[in-house]
């Protein structure tokens, strides 16, 4: 019991911490709004500290319901960072925009999220990863709502939260496939069973579970809802919609296909082929229309969950080490370009979301716009910037695995989304000046900014990500 | 100085000085990239100077392997390298002086933009690792959209997007074959995959996806058409840069890539590269012709000269690859020439029509003598550096496919008919135009711009061996290399008794 405590180390800090600031928050009221959001973020930075330890020691806790491997806290890493972010960004934005100062729940919600997401990539159960998938997303659609008086806001709680419990009962739907036909809902006993032999049922389950698993990823043709949410809940939810959940909700796909469905690669590789150049392709195709940077980058975001999955489409360890690799260069680049969003405010500082108001920004900001010139020259994947390599690393996974019509096709229609990528350079270098933005500045989202673009720099390939992602994934195999 | 990172230095240089550029005046920021490429052209020289004929085929190299992961950061040149990183840092200098009055807004992010695109040349040429030859070559296009975006001409939008998709598409492919040739050979070192031989039946896949991304760098026909639109829309600057270094990247490829690591292939596709490129001689040379623009006749002709290139290199023998080496070093210099004595008119009246123009040999006499020897250095007139080349090349092609070097051989009488007919409409005739009598003669800064072109097209005219003798040991080794795939001639017919080709030329020895 000790040892699996320890394990979980993480989530019991976090959900300790969580329940404390909601008690602070319940009595502290409005005026603790700070405290807390700067607490939450240590108790995240305390969590990501508590993961060097039995946490990524590769044990099982709870009789197998929970691995604590380097997989787990590789991606705890990511979800904990960015889920920090999202707080840090989230005070001004607020305060200047939504008329509606921040409320201490804010910070407490982003915690629980982060627990919730915390055992979807520790599962070792279906039943856990149930669990703490509808607790982040519960968390999450409480958030998208957040701003009140916000009609946009509102529907952008309730669309997520109708179309998430859809997706949540298919998932449901298809694990109780899984549990009926193999009698277990523990992922090492589901993989004997399909390793067993082939059954109609398992394959149904198979296919419901990846049903539900695209939703959560917003992988085409489970996609509708990101455009709209994304759009309509507050930037810095969004940042956070587009970053931590992602990684969690990818992860999760990769040990769920992986751990328990190994055995049956043959059969989910065609569904993760099929999503991925579907969403490759579609999130290039429609965001070209685009006129909102929210929904761009929405779209954008569809777009790079389909080159992630050709890492998992690869099934082998390399693929994984890409998947995790590209997400991770994923979400510095997505928070990148959701910060600089977040500066983009008009003269009374309410915020600016239209492409054209980008315009001339290279002479009104030039460092801004150098740092979102970084973000979508690395979200098309164009050297040196650092999307080349994740881009480089999952294709390179697809060869490996011999798969190399879905490498051509990929790539190909890669090119297709470097066009709207280009056209917000466009927007910013070529086109004359827009109204300046506002020019208040802040040294959150400066400092914040600055790191992300100097990460997706050519600086970035300095750093051992290809390394560490490998030792992450072999946890799985 | 043996082991000192001088190509490094030479990367460094211009990025350090791209970075100052942000931070000072316009003027600063000439001043600045000024020195920079200078001293990149002084490094040049001192590299061409220490350049040891005859050494090892591989000089100057720097490995540090794996410090990104999957790949390193391994520099290193030989003969071609050292001559193109040569015509890339000659050119700059002159860019840079080109672009000194012509460019009035942002001149901080346009002289960075040139530093970088300098800095990504010389690393494309000097790049050892498969996928570190990737990204420069890659990057380029992220300097060249800007420049071609915000400095150029009316329908520059349409011309930048263009450039960025078309050559990008042409890259992706390359990189998947890429990726299958690090995963069967299992290293990213360019010297080994050099010698690696791949199964003959794969070469065919991955020449065919090293062809889309060069032949578009290149241009080849059919998928030149973004060349004309870019080279018009560019500013001088770019244009010459263009015209001058990029699309050597092309020709680069093939020779560094394409020949040696898939002679079977090449082999193969000779017929597919001599079928476009003799097309493309006639085709764009005729284009050419009735071109109005100024710069679209001049970016019609490279389409041509560069197809000259092509059938040199796939010639598989000594005399082509030398010749094509010496056409690209030679259209690198005189088609950049011919850009900038397009800008110094440009400068003057804000038009390329060529109708506007004519008699300027009367108020522009020293224009006139330049422009008339690039006009001859491009046509190919012996004692300029465009016969050497085009001569070997043809040569080259001829004992490999006697048909197509006739094809071929047209276009420099093509080429003969466009230059000669612009110069006549530019330079000769009445000064009946007001604007045009009251244009001023070369200043000083043009001169200063043309004249050292002018000095080397002459020198590589007159005497190309100091161009010849570094690339020698290369072509050797790259000769050798596909040897065993060479095609047999049609050439050297035997009177009077039918002989299979290949068996002639044991007979003749």
């Amino acid at each position: 019991m000790i040892a699996s405590l320890l394990m979980t180390l993480p989530e019991d800090v976090l959900s300790i911490g969580a329940l404390i600031l909601m008690l602070v928050a319940a009595w502290g009221g409005q005026a603790s709004t700070r405290a807390v959001s700067w607490t939450a973020v240590a108790v995240l930075a305390g969590a990501t500290i508590s993961l060097f330890g039995a946490a990524s020691s590769g044990g099982d806790a709870f009789y197998g319901l929970y691995h604590a491997d380097a997989f787990a806290a590789f991606s705890k890493v990511l979800i904990y960072g960015a889920a920090a972010v999202s707080i840090l960004i989230a005070p001004r934005f607020f305060q200047r925009g939504a008329g509606d100062d921040l409320r201490p729940e804010y910070p407490v919600l982003i915690l629980l999220s982060a627990v919730g997401m915390g055992m979807m990539v520790s599962a070792g159960d279906m039943l856990t990863l149930y669990v703490g998938l509808e607790l982040q997303s519960l968390a999450a659609y409480v958030l998208a709502s957040f701003m009140r008086r916000d009609s946009r806001s509102a529907e952008a709680g309730l669309k997520y939260f109708v179309l998430g419990a859809l997706a949540s009962g298919i998932l449901l739907y298809g694990i109780s496939l899984v549990y009926g036909f193999s009698g277990t809902t523990l992922f090492s006993s589901i993989a004997t069973a399909y390793g067993a032999g082939h059954s109609l049922g398992l394959t149904f389950g198979l296919v419901f579970v990846f049903a539900g698993l695209a939703f959560k990823i917003s992988a085409v043709p489970f996609h509708m809802w990101t455009p709209d949410v994304y759009e309509g809940a507050p930037t810095p939810v969004t940042a956070f919609f587009a970053s931590a959940p992602k990684v969690a909700a990818m992860a999760m796909a990769v040990r769920v296909a992986v751990e328990a469905m190994g055995p049956a690669t043959d059969q989910w590789r065609q569904i993760v082929i099929f999503a991925s150049l579907a969403s490759i392709i579609f999130g290039g195709v429609a965001a070209i229309a685009q006129s909102n940077v929210k929904r761009l980058l929405a779209y954008s975001s569809i777009n790079n969950v389909g080159f992630a999955l050709i890492g998992l489409a690869a099934g082998t360890q390399l693929g994984v080490a890409a998947l995790l690799y590209y997400m991770t260069v994923y979400i510095v680049m997505t928070l990148g370009s959701f910060l600089v969003v977040l500066q983009m405010r008009g003269p009374d500082g309410e915020p600016v979301e239209s492409i054209a108001s980008l315009a001339g920004l290279s002479r009104t900001r030039p460092l801004l716009a150098a740092a979102m010139a970084f973000f979508m020259f690395s979200l098309a994947g164009i050297p040196p910037l650092l999307g080349f390599n994740a881009k480089l690393a999952v294709f390179n996974a697809a060869m490996g695995s011999g798969l190399y019509l879905l490498a051509v096709a990929g790539f190909v229609a890669s090119v297709i989304s470097t066009y709207y990528y280009l056209r917000v350079i466009k927007v910013m270098y070529i086109d004359e000046p827009a109204p300046a933005f506002d020019s208040e500045r802040s040294l959150v989202e400066g400092g914040l900014t600055v790191a992300a673009a100097v990460f997706v720099s050519p600086i970035g390939w300095l750093l051992p990500l290809g390394a560490w992602t490998m030792v992450a994934a072999k946890a799985l195999f | 100085m043996s082991g000192f990172p001088i190509l490094s230095l030479m990367l460094a240089i211009p990025a350090v000085a791209a970075i100052a550029c942000y931070f000072v005046s316009a003027n600063g920021a000439r001043w600045i990239a000024l020195l920079a490429t200078l001293v990149d052209l002084l490094l040049g020289i001192w590299l061409w100077a220490h350049f040891d004929i005859g050494g090892s085929q591989w000089q100057f190299v720097e490995h540090h392997e794996h410090l990104f992961g999957v790949f390193g950061w391994s520099l290193g040149i030989d003969g071609f390298a050292l001559m193109l990183i040569m015509l890339s840092v000659f050119l700059m200098p002159i860019c840079i002086g080109a672009s000194w009055v012509a460019i009035e807004k942002r001149v901080q992010e346009y002289m960075a933009a040139f530093l970088v695109t300098e800095l990504l040349m010389i690393g494309t040429f000097a790049a050892q690792d498969l996928f570190l030859f990737y990204i420069f070559f890659e990057a380029g296009l992220i300097p060249m959209y800007l420049i071609i975006g915000i400095w150029g001409g009316a329908n520059r939008i349409y011309a930048s997007y263009k450039f960025f998709l078309y050559t990008l598409l042409g890259s992706v492919l390359m990189l998947i074959a890429m990726l299958w040739m690090v995963q069967f050979a299992g290293t990213t070192d360019i010297p080994t995959l050099l010698n690696t031989d791949f199964p003959v039946h794969a070469q065919t896949w991955l020449w065919l996806a090293f062809f889309a991304s060069f032949a578009v760098k290149m241009p080849m026909w059919p998928v030149h058409t973004w060349l004309p639109d870019a080279h018009v829309q560019a500013p001088t600057a770019g244009s010459v840069i263009l015209a001058g270094v990029l699309l050597k990247l092309g020709g680069y490829g093939f020779l560094r890539f394409s020949l040696p690591m898939f002679p079977e292939a090449s082999a193969q596709f000779v017929w597919l590269i001599f079928g476009l490129s003799a097309v493309a001689v006639i085709y764009t040379s005729l284009v050419a012709l009735v071109q109005s623009d100024m710069k679209k006749l001049i970016a019609y002709s490279s389409v041509a000269h560069m197809a000259i290139v092509t059938i040199g290199l796939f010639a598989f023998n000594r005399q082509g690859v030398e010749g094509a080496m010496i056409v690209m070093l030679s259209h690198g210099l005189v088609s950049g020439a011919l850009f900038l004595c397009v800008g110094v008119i440009y400068d003057r009246l804000h038009t390329r029509e060529i109708a506007r123009y004519g008699g300027l040999a009367i108020n522009m006499p020293r224009y006139a003598l330049l422009f008339m020897l690039f006009t001859m250095a491009s046509i190919g007139l012996p004692g300029t550096s465009g016969f050497v080349g085009e001569f070997l090349s043809l040569t080259g092609t001829y004992q490999v496919s006697t048909t197509i070097t006739l094809l071929c051989t047209t276009g420099i009488i093509l080429g003969a008919a466009y230059m000669l007919y612009l110069y006549r409409r530019v330079v000769f005739g009445d000064l009946t135009k007001d604007d045009v009598r009251a244009m001023p003669d070369l200043s000083l800064r043009e001169v200063a711009l043309l004249a050292p072109i002018a000095a080397v097209v002459l020198w590589m005219g007159v005497y190309p061996e100091s161009f010849l003798a570094p690339m020698r040991g290369d072509v050797g080794t790259l000769v050798a290399r596909v040897a065993r795939a060479a095609p047999a001639g049609d050439s050297l017919p035997t009177p009077g008794k039918h002989m299979i080709p290949g068996k002639h030329a044991e007979a003749a020895k």
